[in-house]
């Protein structure tokens, strides 16, 4: 390595306590790791998991307690102090500048390549090469971060830590864009990589936790409740201490398509935002009273897909049939007039106005329907009475409905997508990623909602990642590769092994 | 946190902000030889201690408001309106052209219709920045910008050419000017001897349907999601370039309505020098009224104040009006640091444990004397 940082052999966290306006993220916490172990660190959303990693990466200081390298106390007063000793993380929400090439980004923080005014892109390029090699994280170190699928910003920042000669690896949910594969493939290589390094990841999967940490450290509410060794547990002890309770997940066995098509896709052909075919002659159908679960690695055409049948994309050949009529090229507002829902991937920037209160985010969609309004004027009663009833019933966690959307936690957020395109009675539902970073709790109502609308007749599209989300919830699972459906089975002959060789792009899956 | 706090902590940062404002602008008076002191009061007081200060002041306040909330609507729908100055030129030139055209007019329908035209102008002029940004993604900054210079010459050109007093080219003095309009234009000078005039009143209830338009209607709900955020109005199926362009005629329409009403209340006729900067000023206003009606009426008045307080300034103590140009930068700078300051928690936190600390501890200290 050419990174002057001494080997961590130790790193030890002692009664670290950080308050924010209202919350104690972090209460009285203590850790120990040493060298070539993964610690895997397991909570519900906002049990403090982050906050904890940002204070050890130096994003935050403490309130209280101390941090000790090697024995030494050591104080971080910003990020750079912690890299100096060798701590690297990949962050849940991607640290890279969106309209800068991928070798850009990681020459940002490479020092090495930095002579006076000069930046030696050149040498980046030869370090990327050797780690993705090293570590077989293929990137395209000329593409724009704007251009890449969540997935794929993802393995940026994996490299990018990795070039920086990190020791003290920081993983916040590290699987969550990968594929099965993919995943194996990581945990094997984090297994390796810990010989000489040591390992945090944070973690909503207990079966990685199983596969991958030696040691596990469970927290809620801010407060380490449990610390252990992973191979003296097991997965459902695990998750009755993350929750407090036993959690079982929502499952579908209802019977299959009985009602007729309500969305079918002929042929389309869609071009992504780099101009090549992100969708490329894909068809596809989803009944009334049905989940087709679309599985596949993401940066395959999900994103432009949702896009495309929501009117927000260009199509360029090729039918949407939405209840009999061709809803290609039609706008947004026409798209959402005749009946479709969406829950979009990105929850925070497009399915909210962040700046807007929680209420007017109720009535993005519907602010000229005389629900709401007449001649023009909004009726602020029927608007407050409305968004105090949905979020009595979707159990949205704040004070009351002024409050600015965008500063809601993650799940609460995405409740309140939800709400609104329930409560607008979609003949259609998209669901995009509608449980990513959210904890079990959050993601079993999103869950148990969705089983609900299918069982009333809307058909819904549920794209994800999840193989387990995916299998639990559809009635037939199609695989998505490169812009062409891969196959269509029903949910019950969709095995995690099955489906993840056909997401990895082997076509003719029976042979294997 | 205490609700008091932070009603505490905001005002003080405001105070604090004006204050640094303040002290950023003596260390430039400073620099160029001025009594600061002095040049601060004159331009603070002395144009409220009789009745032609404040209705110069108020009459300042007119055109600053009303371009200040065609700029708020920009601003809210996600456009940012730097061409005020030249959609206040061409509004003056419609303006202008009706009542040459029509001078016998009753004055019922004459300043309806002359204004109407104004804002026709106005809006004609956003039309274009609006237009290409929606349908070509051009920058407004460039093209509002460059599109002042055109309104610029174009306004030359005509007071030069085809609406020159018809007087000066007998006297040949050479004025570039109109001729005095129409009287039916006249807008009531309401105060006697003062140029107060009743456009004060028309600035007030554009005030008021801007507040109503922006936060009570649909049309409002929807330019106000494009502006915050494009991609979710675009989500929820909301026509983002039509919004843009109708923000922008709007806005537009604003600073040829300040336009015509500076003419038909203040010059009575179109002469060079009319817009004089109100298209910029009305920027800051925007801006230091927090980008809303019940705060833009007060920062018109104070601008209004700053304004001619500087002019006073020239005769009394001889600091250059331009003065104000610079107070104007250094308050748009302090209104920036103010915001990010104001709206970040972590700040006001530890902000709070400092003044708990310091003060928290006395507090109790006295109980225990008590």
């Amino acid at each position: 390595m050419e990174q002057m940082t001494k080997a961590i052999d130790s790193l030890r966290i002692e009664h670290i306590t950080k308050r924010f306006p209202g919350v104690l993220a972090c209460d009285d916490v203590s850790l120990e790791m040493k060298r070539g172990e993964i610690l895997a660190l397991v909570g519900e959303n906002g049990a403090g998991k982050t906050t904890l990693m940002n204070i050890l990466m130096g994003l935050y200081y403490p309130d209280e307690g101390k941090l000790f390298i090697n024995d030494k106390e050591v104080h971080f007063k910003s990020p750079n102090d912690a890299f100096a000793y060798g701590i690297g993380m990949v962050h849940q929400q991607y640290m890279l500048v969106p309209n800068m090439t991928v070798l850009e980004n990681i020459a940002l923080g490479y020092k090495q390549a930095w002579k006076g005014l000069r930046l030696d892109l050149q040498s980046v390029r030869k370090r990327v090469k050797e780690v993705a090699k090293q570590y077989g994280l293929v990137v395209d170190p000329d593409s724009y971060i704007w251009q890449l699928s969540v997935g794929e910003q993802q393995r940026v920042e994996l490299v990018k830590t990795l070039c920086l000669g990190a020791k003290f690896l920081i993983l916040d949910e590290p699987t969550s864009a990968l594929t099965p594969q993919e995943t194996d493939d990581l945990i094997a290589l984090l297994r390796n990589m810990s010989e000489e390094l040591s390992i945090v990841f944070i973690s909503h999967k207990l079966q990685e936790v199983k596969d991958l940490s030696s040691k596990v450290a469970i927290l809620r509410h801010g407060k380490v409740v449990f610390q252990g060794n992973t191979i003296d547990h097991s997965s459902s002890d695990i998750a009755a201490l993350m929750t407090g309770h036993e959690v079982v997940l929502p499952h579908n066995d209802a019977p299959a398509c009985t009602l007729g098509p309500m969305l079918q896709l002929r042929n389309l052909k869609v071009r992504s935002d780099r101009g090549h075919l992100a969708l490329d002659d894909l068809s596809l159908y989803v009944c009334k009273g049905e989940i087709v679960g679309l599985a596949g690695v993401s940066g395959n055409g999900q994103r432009e897909l949702a896009e495309a049948i929501n009117g927000l994309r260009k199509v360029e050949s090729g039918q949407i049939l939405f209840d009999g009529e061709d809803i290609a090229n039609h706008t947004p507002a026409h798209v959402i007039s005749s009946g479709m829902g969406y829950i979009p991937e990105e929850r925070n920037t497009e399915g909210i106005v962040p700046a807007f209160s929680m209420k007017e985010n109720f009535i993005l969609k519907d602010s000229e329907s005389p629900l709401f309004s007449s001649h023009a004027f909004l009726k602020k009663k029927e608007i407050d009475q409305t968004a105090e009833r949905l979020r009595k019933e979707f159990d949205i966690r704040s004070p009351n409905t002024d409050v600015a959307a965008g500063s809601l936690s993650g799940g609460n957020i995405q409740k309140v997508i939800l709400a609104r395109e329930i409560s607008r009675n979609p003949k259609f539902l998209i669901a995009v990623y509608p449980t990513r970073g959210l904890d079990m709790g959050a993601a079993e109502f999103i869950h148990k909602q969705l089983l609900h609308l299918r069982n009333e007749g809307v058909g819904i599209l549920l794209i994800s990642e999840e193989l387990e989300e995916i299998t639990n919830l559809s009635d037939q699972v199609a695989v998505i590769f490169k812009g062409k459906i891969q196959k269509v089975i029903p949910s019950s002959e969709a095995s995690r092994r099955r489906l993840g060789i056909l997401m990895a792009g082997v076509k003719d899956d029976e042979e294997i | 946190m205490t609700k008091r706090f932070k009603t505490g902590y905001r005002i003080g940062v405001i105070i604090l902000a004006i204050i640094t404002a303040m002290l950023l602008g003596a260390i430039i008076l400073w620099a160029i030889g001025a009594d600061v002191f002095k040049t601060y009061l004159v331009i603070l007081t002395e144009p409220l201690k009789n009745k032609i200060g404040i209705t110069e002041v108020l009459l300042r306040t007119v055109p600053l408001t009303i371009i200040a909330l065609g700029i708020t609507v920009a601003y809210r729908s996600g456009i940012i309106n730097i061409g005020a100055e030249g959609q206040m030129a061409i509004g003056i030139l419609a303006t202008t052209a009706i009542a040459l055209a029509f001078p016998n007019l009753p004055r019922g329908v004459l300043i309806p219709f002359a204004i109407l035209a104004g804002a026709v102008g106005g809006a004609a002029w956003g039309f274009i920045p609006g237009a290409l940004k929606a349908k070509l993604e051009v920058s407004e900054l460039l093209s509002t910008v460059m599109l002042n210079y055109i309104a610029a010459q174009l306004y030359t050109f005509f007071l030069r050419g085809p609406m020159l007093d018809p007087a000066e080219l007998t006297m040949g003095s050479g004025t570039p000017q109109s001729m005095r309009l129409s009287r039916n234009l006249d807008l009531t000078r309401f105060i006697r001897g003062t140029r107060i005039h009743s456009g004060l009143f028309i600035a007030i209830a554009l005030a008021v349907i801007i507040f109503f338009l922006l936060w009570k209607t649909s049309y409002g709900f929807k330019m106000r999601a494009a502006g915050a955020s494009e991609r979710a109005a675009r989500y929820g199926g909301i026509h983002v370039p039509k919004y843009l362009i109708i923000a922008m005629m709007i806005s537009g329409a604003f600073a040829g309505i300040a336009g015509s009403i500076e003419i038909a209340g203040v010059h009575r006729r179109a002469i060079e020098g009319v817009t004089s900067g109100y298209g910029f000023s009305g920027i800051v206003v925007a801006l230091f009224g927090g980008l809303h009606p019940a705060g833009i009426v007060p920062a018109a008045f104070f601008f209004g104040l700053l304004i001619y307080g500087a002019d006073m300034t020239q005769r009394l103590v001889g600091v250059p009006a331009n003065m104000v140009q610079v107070l104007q930068g250094v308050i748009i700078l302090v209104i920036v640091a103010t915001k990010m300051i104001i709206a970040n928690p972590y700040l006001m936190q530890r902000a709070e444990a400092r003044w708990n600390a310091l003060f928290a501890g006395k507090s109790s200290s006295k109980e225990v004397e008590a």
